[in-house]
Parts: structure tokens; C-alpha cells; sequence
């Protein structure tokens, strides 16, 4: 397989014991796959499954049945059946996820955040902390910002920094939720040029994206969520 | 009226049996405190009990016997317990270290060193050494047991942490036979290299704690220390002023109420002995003179 | 480190096995099986009565199990039955290769001692003999727990809640311990200086590669701390997986009922 995601057949549904066990379904039949330097877009109505899909590929959400093959260091493996030190494993060092909204760790500054992915690998504080400005700079954050806590940002300022984050390791892998939600023009250009550097440097994303001009600017291809509904 | 007759050295002979046996269990296993079943003396706790049944244990017809108090033969409790003796063993008593076989003393090593054949039995109020930072027995006993005395360091970190120095000035903690650590009495730190490889076997009796230990014969004792804070014997600087010696342990005694002091070896007997010598000291004075005679 | 991580990544830290506890016709807990590999925060979350705390106390060898059994990989990567030890191993194990933060921190430090010999006493204990070594040993991993190293000779008796919990954690980590047992670390303490000191437990976990293993009624806690998360309730792991995974799509109708618990941010 050449491809860096191969979904097949994926389900997900959700059985709420609180609501007296109601079942609610949310994709089934999942079946797509992402090569090296494709962006792939989900498309498709609020609801319809397009974050939880993402979240499924991530291991956040753990899937009913089928399959998940992801290549990890050379070898495939299912994330639907793997062992939980398998999918940190994976996370380390394959798969990144830029959620749709920041959840740093309070009371860390900004900088930090951002480096932090690059320490938690093995690259020295300092550096880190290097890579982490220039990020930052390209994304419009002043530096004064660079020492805060960014929970008292702005949901833009908050959305550029998650960006960073998730954008600042070299993984093959990169899941993004909404990335360029909140952001002004021009932020949503710097974004667009992040994702066509990754998609040079190799890197296979799948993207959810409401905005029809970026999801124009960065789809390779768009696969549409609702031909995953599950039946209610 | 009719003295009471009393077993010889007082105790039964039973409980002798037990005694001994405690105190051959103590020098098999050096430092290590042997609990056993301590009697109702007639002297509270608190007086010397301990060191009273280890002395009559091991007494014998041709015993000689002496007993000193921090030093002195002549005080209060040194004359009481060698009258309990003398009354219910009928043993010779004396003065002079050299002469004595069974030594019985509350907080001195005497300064003359001590020879094959002589038994030296300390008081002791509390043997445990980790009692004040560990007050559960259970505890203390698994830390001898597993050699676990990390604690002991503790304590002397904390003394070099609060004065800059160790500050345990008596009652100091030594290791014996490089196991067990043990409290060797409140005798002060001076001296602890007394102990250390000792002709004479010493043993340590504590009535109301009911333990005894023991130290054989030429077994090691060391100090408990630190590299860069060892341990160093505390003298005052002076010569005694009765002998001159300078190499005793000495006390410290007020002459009056603007702040004279003077300082006089602690041990009577050695401090006579030299004086019988010729040696003489700053205060030599006529008073001194009478009791050398005594 | 990395050397360290190389080898041992591979093989697990320590193993439970179809882990029991009774108390005559009670099981407290049972059986409870996982494998904590170098590095993981493992969050043992539950109500009262669960069980969490009898496992905590199985897992560090201080409970015998009535059922199943633990095997911790000593320093020499030789695999060992906990229950097999001798007391003195046990011991010298909890004093050096493992850490137990309490959540009474007076119960785990001796509050009349200096902090300086607090953090110094399991030094000492493994024969360390120079006293300015051990001082200034001592004085780094107060600055590292964010204490002023000013107060190095005052007692605990002196410091604050949270101050005596860092304090706690310091006389842990001094003799680098591979594996760090948490019994309710923060509960106590005033909300920012949980937060405070919930801070300074992560940064050290990663620093130093530690893996641990946490009891936590609190699932925020559970969050910021670990990789992977067991739900516990009447004696039995109901529900185990990542922490994320867990907690956001949790499966059993418990753990739906805890997560549902919290009030959101």
C-alpha cells in the first residue's frame, strides 16, 4: 500500500446509557484512502460525521468495525485493533491533529505550546523554541504574545496558535479540523500557504473545510461524508 | 534485729540464668540490643537499674568491684550502688580503674585504659539511637534488622544544617562491628574512641527499657560522620587544674559568682592517681590535699 | 535517557495479572490486568469505594494479593514476582527505583525534619556520606519543585499545603525513580495550587521519563496527567483505553455517567 491512510468499512455509532441506551449512528461503510501530498477534503452538512471521521483516523474515537490502516514507520497498521501504546506511538510520530479548537494546557505560554510537540520528540528546548516564533511571526502573532497563556487570546489568535502547533513537527500525517476557521484574509492565505508546503514536503492531510474558496485552494480531491450516513 | 539474708548479689539465681543469657545472646551479636525480662530492683528506674542486674549477673566471689558516676567514685549514686553491693555480694570494692575486674559506671569511660579480664557495665536510659526521629519500636526494629540507617545520617545532617556543625555532644551514635549502630549511653563524644578495639568487654544494661547490648573485645566501634564533617573529639582547652593533665575529660566547675570557673578531670581516680605522682595543676590547694588521703 | 528509552521501551515496566484483593467474603478489587511500559502516566479513576486505592496499594507491593499477581522489571530488566521479594529488596525498591506521593503529604515526610534532610534522607539512605554533596543535591530539587531554596532548613511543619505536596514530590524523584505511584496528589488543595502543582507533575513526568501510575477521583486531573486511563467501579476495571479515547467517547454507561459529571470549562 503506498497510501498513507487506507480506510475500509469503518463504523462508528454512539449508545447513550444516560438517554435510556438510545443508539445514535453516526457513519458507516467508511471507505477512502490518502496518499503522500494529497490534501483530501471532507465535505458535506453540519453533523454528518466529518470531525468524527477525523477523530476516528486520530484514535480519538474508537470505531465499531473495519479498518484503519495507517503507515507508521514503514509498516501498516489497523488503529481500529491496535494497542493503546501503538496509537501514542502513532501520534508521536505519524499523525499530527489540529483540532478545531485550541486545548492547550493552561497556564503554559504560547511558545511553549507550540514547541512542545518538538520537545515531547527529542529536539532541544531552545531550538524548539526557535522554530516555534518563526511559526508564530508567519502566522502574525506578535512576539509580546509569545510568553501568555493563550487562553485569553482571541478565538483567531487562539486558532493560529493551534496551527502552529499542529503544524510545527514534520509528520507524514496531518488531520485538520476547520483550520482556517476565525481567520481574517489574510491569515487564511498564510494557512493555505502552510498546507501547500506540507502537501511539497510530502505529507498526506485530510482537511474539513466550510470556506468553497479554500477547500477550492487545497482539495485534491473531496470526498462527501454524506454517502457515509448511517441509517438512522 | 536481724539483717535480712540476701541471695548473693541480690537477685535469684534464676533470674542470673536469664541475665546471662541475655548478655551471651549481646556479645554474640555485637550492638544489637537483646531485650529481656528486667526485674523490680530496689532502686526506681531511672537509678541505674539496668547496669545493677548486668553487675549481678556477672559477679563473682573474687570479683573486685567499682562504681563510678560521671566520673567520680564519691558521689551520691556511685557510693550507694557500691554499699548495695558490698552489703549483698560481700565483694571487694575500690576506687582505682586498674585494680577493678567489674566496672559499673553511669556516663564516664574512665581515662585509664582498660585490660584483658575487665568488664566495664554502662548505665544506659534509652539504648534505642533512633528513638527521637523514629518513635515507632516497630520501625526501629526493621531499620536494625534490614540495616537501614539512613535515618541516623539524618539526624547528624540536621545538626550540621542548624549549628554548622555536629552538635550531638553526648550519647553519640557509633557503628559496632560495621552493622549494628547503637547508642553507647550518654558518656560524651570524647569518649567514643575509647570503645573502639577495647581490651575489656563492655556491656550495656537499660532497666526500664529492658535491654541489653554488648560490645566483645577488640571489636570496632566507629563514629558515625560525614567526609567533609568527621568526627572530632570535644575537650575543653585547658589543663586540669588539680593534675594538669591534658589529655582527660574535664569538668567545668563555678568558683563563684563573678564568672571563675575551673576545670578538673572528670575521672577522680585518674586525677588522683596523678597527683600521687607529682604532677600538680594551677590549684593544687590545700583543700585537694585531704581528700588524697582518703 | 535516550539509551535508557531504547532499551526498555520494548518491555513492560510493571504487569498485573488477574489482580484480587478480599477481605473475607469483600473483594475490594479484581481482576485487573495491565502492562505500564517506561514512560506511560496511567490514571486509575474512580469513586469511593471502588477499589482504586486498595490497586494502588497492591501495585506498590504494600497489599499481599489474595488473587493473581505484579511483576515490576528491576533495574537488571529481570522481570519479578513483587510477592516473591524479600522484605529487605521490597524496601530498598520503594526507597529508590519508586516513588509514592501520598495524598497527605504529611504522611509521606517526616514534618519535624528539615526540608534539606527530608530530600536528602534516601540519599543518605543508599550511603551517600558528604554533606555538601547532599545539600546541594538537596537544594537543586528545590529549585526544581519550585521551592525557595531559602527554606531548605526549615521543617515542613513551616510550609504551606501545596509546598509540602512539592516537597513530597522532590523526596520521591532525589534518587531518580523509574516508576512514581500518586495516591490523590492534589486532592486538598486549594484549586490553583492544584493547578500549580498539576504544572510542575507534567513537566517532570516528561522530563525525566518517568511512568506513573495515578488514583484520581478527578477526571481533569486524569486529562492533564496520563496517556492511558482505567475506569474503575465496585472492585472491576470497566472500562480502559487512552485517556482522550476514554473521555471523549466513552463507552460504558459509568464512565458516560463521570464524564457527564464534569461541568465544562
Amino acid at each position: 500500500m503506498t497510501a498513507m491512510i487506507d480506510i475500509s468499512e469503518a463504523r462508528k455509532s454512539f449508545v447513550m446509557h444516560l438517554q435510556g441506551g438510545v443508539e445514535l449512528p453516526v457513519v458507516c461503510g467508511v471507505s477512502f484512502h490518502v496518499g503522500p501530498g494529497e490534501c483530501v477534503v471532507l465535505s458535506g452538512p453540519s453533523g454528518a460525521g466529518k470531525s468524527s471521521i477525523l477523530k476516528m483516523i486520530f484514535g480519538n474515537y474508537r470505531c465499531d468495525s473495519g479498518r484503519i490502516g495507517i503507515r507508521h514507520q514503514g509498516a501498516v497498521i489497523d488503529l481500529a485493533t491496535a494497542e493503546p501504546r501503538q496509537v501514542l506511538s502513532v501520534r508521536r510520530s505519524t499523525i499530527g491533529y489540529v483540532s478545531q479548537f485550541l486545548r492547550a494546557v493552561p497556564r503554559v505560554a504560547t511558545v511553549d505550546v507550540v514547541a512542545e510537540p518538538l520537545i515531547a520528540n527529542g529536539v532541544a528546548r531552545a531550538e524548539a523554541r526557535d522554530r516555534a516564533g518563526r511559526l508564530l511571526r508567519g502566522l502574525n502573532i506578535p512576539e509580546r504574545l509569545w510568553s501568555l497563556p493563550p487562553s485569553t487570546f482571541s478565538g483567531g489568535e487562539q486558532q493560529r496558535v493551534n496551527i502552529a502547533r499542529g503544524f510545527i513537527s514534520d509528520l507524514p500525517i496531518l488531520l485538520l479540523d476547520e483550520p482556517t476557521a476565525s481567520l481574517d484574509a489574510a491569515n487564511r492565505a498564510v494557512v493555505v500557504e502552510l498546507v501547500e508546503q506540507k502537501k511539497r514536503q510530502g505529507v498526506a492531510m485530510v482537511a474539513i473545510v466550510h470556506d468553497d474558496e479554500i477547500r477550492q485552494e487545497i482539495a485534491d480531491r473531496i470526498v462527501d461524508v454524506t454517502s457515509f450516513a448511517a441509517a438512522a | 534485729m536481724n539483717a535480712p539474708a540476701y541471695n548473693f548479689a541480690y537477685l535469684d539465681e534464676q533470674t542470673k540464668r536469664m541475665i546471662r543469657r541475655a548478655i551471651l545472646k549481646a556479645i554474640a551479636i555485637p550492638g544489637y540490643q537483646v531485650p529481656f525480662a528486667s526485674r523490680e530492683m530496689p532502686m526506681p528506674y531511672g537509678w541505674g537499674t539496668g547496669g545493677v542486674q548486668v553487675t549481678a549477673a556477672i559477679l563473682g566471689r573474687d570479683d573486685v568491684l567499682k562504681v563510678i558516676d560521671q566520673g567520680s567514685d564519691d558521689t551520691t549514686n556511685a557510693i550507694s550502688i557500691r554499699k548495695f553491693f558490698a552489703k549483698t555480694a560481700g565483694v571487694a570494692t575500690t576506687t582505682s580503674t586498674a585494680d577493678a575486674t567489674v566496672i559499673q559506671t553511669r556516663h564516664r569511660i574512665p581515662e585509664a585504659a582498660l585490660h584483658t579480664g575487665q568488664v566495664l557495665v554502662y548505665q544506659v536510659p534509652i539504648p534505642e539511637p533512633l528513638r527521637f526521629l523514629e518513635p515507632r519500636e516497630t520501625e526501629t526494629r526493621r531499620m536494625h534488622a534490614l540495616g537501614e540507617y539512613g535515618l541516623m545520617h539524618v539526624k547528624l545532617y540536621e545538626d550540621i544544617a542548624r549549628f554548622g556543625h555536629i552538635a550531638t555532644s553526648y550519647a553519640y551514635p557509633v557503628k559496632v562491628n560495621a552493622r549494628y549502630v547503637m547508642d553507647p549511653s550518654p558518656t560524651p563524644k570524647f569518649d567514643n574512641p575509647k570503645m573502639d578495639n577495647c581490651a575489656a568487654l563492655q556491656l550495656f544494661g537499660a532497666g526500664r527499657e529492658k535491654r541489653i547490648y554488648a560490645i566483645p573485645p577488640h571489636t570496632s566501634v566507629v563514629s558515625l560522620d560525614f567526609e567533609d564533617h568527621p568526627f572530632s573529639r570535644y575537650r575543653h582547652d585547658a589543663p586540669c587544674a588539680l593534675c594538669g593533665a591534658g589529655d582527660s575529660y574535664l569538668d567545668e566547675i563555678v568558683t563563684d559568682d563573678k564568672g571563675s570557673r575551673m576545670f578538673v578531670c572528670s575521672d577522680t581516680d585518674y586525677c588522683e592517681g596523678r597527683q600521687a605522682q607529682g604532677h600538680r595543676g594551677s590549684e593544687s590547694a590545700a583543700p585537694h590535699k585531704e581528700r588524697a588521703h582518703g | 535517557m535516550a539509551e535508557r528509552e531504547a532499551q526498555d521501551n520494548d518491555q513492560p515496566l510493571l504487569m498485573a495479572e488477574n489482580l484480587g484483593k478480599s477481605y473475607g467474603g469483600l473483594m475490594a478489587c479484581r481482576d485487573v490486568s495491565f502492562a505500564l511500559y517506561p514512560g506511560e502516566v496511567l490514571a486509575v479513576v474512580g469513586e469511593s469505594g471502588s477499589g482504586k486505592s486498595t490497586l494502588l496499594q497492591l501495585l506498590s507491593a504494600q497489599l499481599a494479593p489474595s488473587a493473581g499477581r505484579v511483576s515490576y522489571r528491576m533495574r537488571d530488566g529481570v522481570m519479578r514476582d513483587l510477592a516473591k521479594l524479600g522484605e529487605a529488596e521490597r524496601r530498598f525498591l520503594f526507597r529508590t527505583d519508586w516513588g509514592y506521593v501520598h495524598q497527605d503529604p504529611a504522611m509521606g515526610l517526616r514534618m519535624a525534619v528539615s526540608a534539606g534532610a527530608n530530600v536528602g534522607e534516601r540519599l543518605m539512605a543508599v550511603g551517600w556520606n558528604h554533606y555538601g554533596k547532599i545539600r546541594d543535591s538537596a537544594s537543586s530539587w528545590l529549585e526544581r519543585v519550585e521551592i525557595d531554596t531559602d527554606r531548605i532548613d526549615d521543617a515542613p511543619r513551616t510550609y504551606s499545603g501545596g509546598m509540602r505536596q512539592r516537597l513530597q514530590i522532590a523526596r520521591n524523584l532525589v534518587t531518580e525513580p523509574r516508576l512514581v505511584f500518586m495516591d490523590e496528589p492534589t486532592g486538598g488543595l486549594d484549586v490553583s495550587v492544584q493547578a500549580r502543582l498539576l504544572d510542575l507533575m507534567r513537566n517532570l513526568v516528561s522530563e525525566l521519563g518517568l511512568a506513573a501510575i495515578v488514583v484520581t477521583h478527578d477526571l481533569a486531573v486524569a486529562r492533564l496527567l496520563s496517556h492511558r486511563v482505567m475506569v474503575m467501579k465496585g472492585g472491576y476495571v470497566i472500562e480502559t483505553g487512552l485517556t482522550d479515547q476514554v473521555l471523549d467517547d466513552p463507552h460504558e454507561p459509568y464512565t458516560q455517567l463521570l464524564v457527564s459529571s464534569i461541568l465544562p470549562a
